[in-house]
């Protein structure tokens, strides 16, 4: 939804304190995903992801979320998929150049960006979308991630 | 370091340094001297003369010229090809790859390819949506953007491997450029945006066209308070304007180019609105040149290609110096 997307943005600094508590959660829940197999937790999971972040966001289901280094305003809708924005294209009234009447998702994310603790993560260079996860849980990714990371450092 | 296909009529000069590439526009940066370099409009036909004779407009007044990549989302004859028919002959083109057209697996392969046809420099842009193009029904596909383009070709530069990780056994030495547009908002992002660019690969920027003064000098401004001026040739973009009307249809249908209403008055009162409309770009150019951490200008002349050589000299910006061109020695031990 366009309106609530924008409400978002506006509201990027509360969504950022919001997802710093979230993101904790979520790691604690780990034995719990584990004990009932993120293979099975993937759909159940994705489905709450996309309604959730898709009302909030327009989430496009990348699978790698960029929210917090981008003010909280998806890149994914961006017509050219452009992560590292904006282009050179946008008009004087800050509206994108292929949908005139649409707000540049870039114009946005500097807004968002700059409401944020972290101001500096948009300059961040992000990769490009990896096709393979694409459509997949962003979040039980980041879990899962987590805990890859902490396991490979106890092991020597 | 001066390779077989990039001769230099000042004689074999000493590779400067920190250089990366062969190239002549890398060292005519790198030893401080003004560059110009211009945009080459890609024919519609299958006739390598068709590239020549465009190419032969520019000779002795620029360093390097854009082979564009299917700009304004139209097709055209391709950029890589057009690079492989200029390098033949000696010219030092810059390659355009935009990320509208090709997958990270066809943009390695053309880049690997056009080093090894001998080009030297590689702009790498986001490029037009296909909405504004000849085929608005294409497939925008848009892989990789700009900033992740400029990450994959420093890699295979300076990594020696692909995107993937798979080894490249010689790697490609290509001099990185970027675009910006000082012109469009958000302003206070751009300059921040230069530092992202920079972070990500690019060691020149040739800009969006610059008709509105003001925005450029804000823009180099702030880029110098952000330290960034030391780290990147900038070349502001300028071109002539044929008419008063042009003027105003560029400034209503082509988002992102700004054209200042002074402009606008100037082109209409004229008597000649051709001739003045060269003599504002000339003006433009002797601005541009006294802002401080301008490396260069690019001169995108659309449909007056024959106009560049004059400009330039006008312009007085090469201060006598002739760059190299295909066959120039002949010329100049006659003149």
């Amino acid at each position: 939804m366009y309106k609530l997307r924008q409400w978002s943005v506006t509201h990027s600094r509360k969504l950022e304190a919001v997802y710093r508590n979230f993101e904790p959660l979520l790691i604690r829940l780990h034995p719990l995903f584990k004990k009932l197999g993120y293979g099975r937790l993937e759909k159940p999971v994705r489905l709450f992801e996309k309604t959730v972040k898709g009302l909030m966001f327009d989430c496009q289901m990348c699978g790698k979320c960029a929210l917090s280094s981008t003010g909280m305003s998806c890149p994914m809708n961006c017509p050219k998929s452009i992560r590292n924005g904006p282009c050179g294209g946008v008009r004087l009234d800050g509206n994108c150049e292929v949908k005139p009447e649409m707000r540049c998702v870039w114009v946005e994310a500097w807004r968002g960006s700059q409401q944020m603790r972290d101001n500096q993560a948009i300059q961040q260079v992000q990769i490009p979308v990896n096709h393979l996860i694409k459509g997949s849980s962003s979040w039980l990714r980041v879990v899962r991630h987590e805990f890859a990371a902490q396991e490979s450092e106890m092991t020597p | 370091m001066i390779a077989p296909f990039e001769p230099n009529a000042e004689g074999p000069l000493p590779p400067t340094e920190g250089q990366v590439s062969r190239g002549r526009l890398e060292h005519v940066l790198r030893s401080g001297r003004f560059a110009v370099t211009a945009e080459l409009a890609p024919p519609d036909s299958a006739l390598a003369d068709d590239v020549y004779q465009r190419a032969h407009m520019f000779d002795g007044y620029v360093d390097g010229m854009n082979a564009t990549d299917g700009s304004g989302a139209h097709c055209h004859m391709s950029s890589v090809a057009m690079c492989a028919l200029l390098t033949n002959v000696g010219y030092s083109p810059v390659l355009q790859i935009s990320c509208r057209d090709r997958n990270r697996i066809a943009i390695q392969g053309d880049v690997l390819g056009a080093a090894a046809l001998g080009v030297a420099n590689v702009l790498c842009l986001s490029g037009d949506g296909v909405q504004v193009g000849d085929h608005p029904e294409a497939k925008p596909v848009f892989d990789l953007d700009s900033m992740s383009l400029l990450e994959t070709i420093r890699i295979m530069r300076d990594e020696s491997r692909f995107l993937s990780g798979r080894p490249i056994t010689t790697a490609p030495e290509l001099f990185l450029g970027a675009a910006e547009n000082p012109s469009a908002p958000p302003f206070d992002m751009r300059p921040h945006r230069l530092a992202k660019k920079i972070a990500a690969g690019a060691q020149f920027i040739q800009t969006q066209y610059v008709f509105d003064i003001e925005h450029l000098r804000q823009f180099m401004a702030r880029s110098r308070d952000l330290g960034l001026l030391e780290k990147v040739f900038i070349l502001p973009g300028v071109g002539p304007l044929a008419s008063a009307r042009t003027a105003l249809w560029i400034r209503n249908n082509v988002p992102g180019i700004h054209i200042p209403d002074e402009i606008i008055k100037r082109l209409e009162s004229a008597r000649e609105p051709k001739l003045e409309g060269r003599k504002i770009c000339v003006e433009l150019i002797q601005q541009i040149r006294e802002i401080e951490g301008v490396s260069g200008v690019h001169v995108m002349a659309y449909r007056q290609e024959e106009a560049v050589g004059e400009i330039i000299q006008q312009s007085g910006v090469l201060d006598g110096r002739v760059p190299w061109y295909p066959g120039c020695e002949v010329q100049s031990n006659s003149a």
